[in-house]
């Protein structure tokens, strides 16, 4: 009897220690996993699912995506808690090099930021060319504006084209609205409350089909028709400086930057988004 | 990270207006969900309490017992759906608005007061309301008497569901959009300068969400013991 309750004790710990063990389990090998901070653009637009699996089967090694803002994103960089980034704000960029996180910028890709917005249109902006003087017309009639809010490089780009006309909108205006969220959630406001607000194309020629009450008004149907240069948006690979912080996976990083850049990826890069959209999303430096 | 907390406490100490804002806008959205969700719930909890041969009683319980469990970001998600403009409340205009934050919050805090009045008015002794009764109560008085009787019980309710509201971030992040100044509340502020990177800022508002929940309790526990003394 004691025996028996002796076996049933041992049997049961072991169980006990089993299920603990079970949500321990460690991460997959620390030298072949590969955390990549990025903006909300890339992973909403699913360009990442269509390309990194095959830097995966490659490098044998597994990508962890973290999709945040671009400021987000380089503050994960900063705090160590990253190994490469690809964003699109380039005074950050340039910044966060400068100041030694980082060890270089690569420009990897292009597309452009455009301005939708309700199809009623309440500022009369659809057709305007210049980002800046839409904006303003924006500002003068009070029409809804839906913000990022959240130190992206879209948040960014806002700010500087706000800065080219001298508005600065506060948080509390009623018609300005800073949303400390990502690409969709905010196309999704604007959808909602017939807002305007900047996107980049890939994200909006993405979610175009859930978002029936907006309409691009400002850059066009194409990247071709976009006549601001202000609109341009670069996106870069910076690999995090191992110097800086323990646990940097540096050489992957490297080899991911290789990779990223090396004329397969970019035709890859160049090519998705065309067959659905009938336009590239993404576009790149190599012919 | 001791900067952080130096930078936090400093932050709090200076009265930042921010922090400020988003503070009575997190009380005042709360505070209106915890009080809807009373009134609604304790009549219905205390009828659920003292019926005790109603039909169906045990799936009732299973039900609001599922529901004391709902996770926010579906009810987020269930209200998003009802309040979109294409949605069968989207007439309302309430979406991104704290009204819709107040409803998705009243939508989690009604179970939980439900299910634990039900549970408090239900353990009295169950010849509590004879006993009333036949000292003349009306049917009013005898609830009245029920209620003190479980008021312990009643108060852990309130507790556990302000607890439960204030700290859920889910559902007012989805219907409320996290909106500076005007729907930013604790939680969904903490999320976004933790992702900023503003550590300090945002431990500020963690300690100040802290700080409410203590006090809420608080209050509560001096509630009950004066009317202790009170006897």
């Amino acid at each position: 009897m004691t025996l028996f309750k002796l076996t049933r004790i041992i049997r049961t710990s072991i169980y006990c220690i089993g299920i603990i063990l079970l949500g321990c389990q460690r991460n997959a090998d620390p030298n072949n996993t590969l955390t990549l901070a990025t903006t909300t653009s890339t992973e909403n637009s699913g360009l990442l699912d269509h390309i990194l699996p095959d830097f995966e089967q490659n490098f044998d090694s597994k990508i962890e995506v973290i999709a945040v803002g671009t400021g987000q994103a380089i503050a994960l960089g900063k705090s160590g808690n990253a190994d490469v980034l690809l964003v699109h704000a380039p005074d950050l960029e340039n910044t966060f090099v400068n100041q030694g996180y980082g060890t270089k910028r690569y420009q990897v890709m292009y597309n452009d930021f455009i301005i939708v917005g309700p199809k009623s249109d309440p500022a009369s902006i659809r057709g305007i060319k210049d980002a800046s003087r839409a904006m303003t017309k924006i500002y003068k009639q009070n029409a809804p504006w839906a913000s990022r809010g959240d130190e992206s490089g879209t948040h960014m780009k806002e700010n500087y084209l706000w800065s080219q006309v001298n508005i600065t909108p506060k948080s509390a205006d009623n018609w300005y609205y800073s949303l400390g969220q990502g690409m969709g959630a905010t196309l999704q406001f604007a959808n909602e409350t017939d807002s305007y607000t900047l996107t980049d194309r890939a994200t909006y020629l993405m979610q175009a089909d859930i978002l029936p009450y907006l309409t691009i008004m400002v850059g066009g149907d194409h990247i071709r028709n976009n006549l601001d240069q202000n609109l341009y948006n670069l996106y870069s690979i910076i690999p995090i400086n191992p110097n800086k912080h323990q646990y940097i996976n540096h050489d992957l990083a490297l080899q991911f930057t290789n990779w990223f850049t090396s004329t397969n990826t970019q035709t890859h890069i160049a090519n998705f988004g065309k067959e659905k959209l009938g336009q590239p999303i993404f576009y790149t430096f190599v012919r | 990270m001791p900067n952080s907390l130096t930078e936090s406490i400093s932050l709090i100490l200076s009265l930042d207006k921010d922090l400020i804002d988003i503070t009575l806008l997190t009380l005042r959205i709360t505070l209106s969900s915890l009080t809807l969700s009373i009134i609604i719930g304790l009549p219905i909890g205390t009828l659920l309490g003292l019926s005790r041969h109603i039909p169906a009683r045990g799936f009732i319980m299973a039900f609001l017992y599922t529901g004391m469990g709902l996770p926010p970001v579906v009810v987020g998600l269930v209200v998003f759906i009802l309040l979109s403009r294409s949605g069968p409340m989207g007439h309302l205009e309430w979406l991104f608005s704290p009204n819709a934050m107040i409803l998705a919050q009243t939508i989690i805090a009604l179970p939980i007061i439900v299910g634990l009045t039900m549970a408090s008015t239900g353990s009295t002794h169950p010849s509590l309301p004879q006993q009333v009764t036949s000292l003349g109560a009306t049917k009013l008085q005898t609830a009245i008497t029920i209620l003190s009787e479980s008021k312990y019980g009643l108060l852990a309710a309130i507790a556990a569901t302000y607890g439960r509201i204030v700290a859920e971030v889910g559902a007012v992040l989805l219907v409320g959009g996290n909106i500076e100044t005007k729907t930013r509340v604790l939680t969904t502020a903490i999320v976004l300068e933790t992702r900023k990177g503003a550590f300090g800022f945002a431990l500020g508002l963690g300690l100040i969400l802290l700080t409410i929940t203590f006090v809420a309790n608080i209050i509560l526990l001096r509630f009950g013991n004066w009317n202790n003394d009170q006897r």
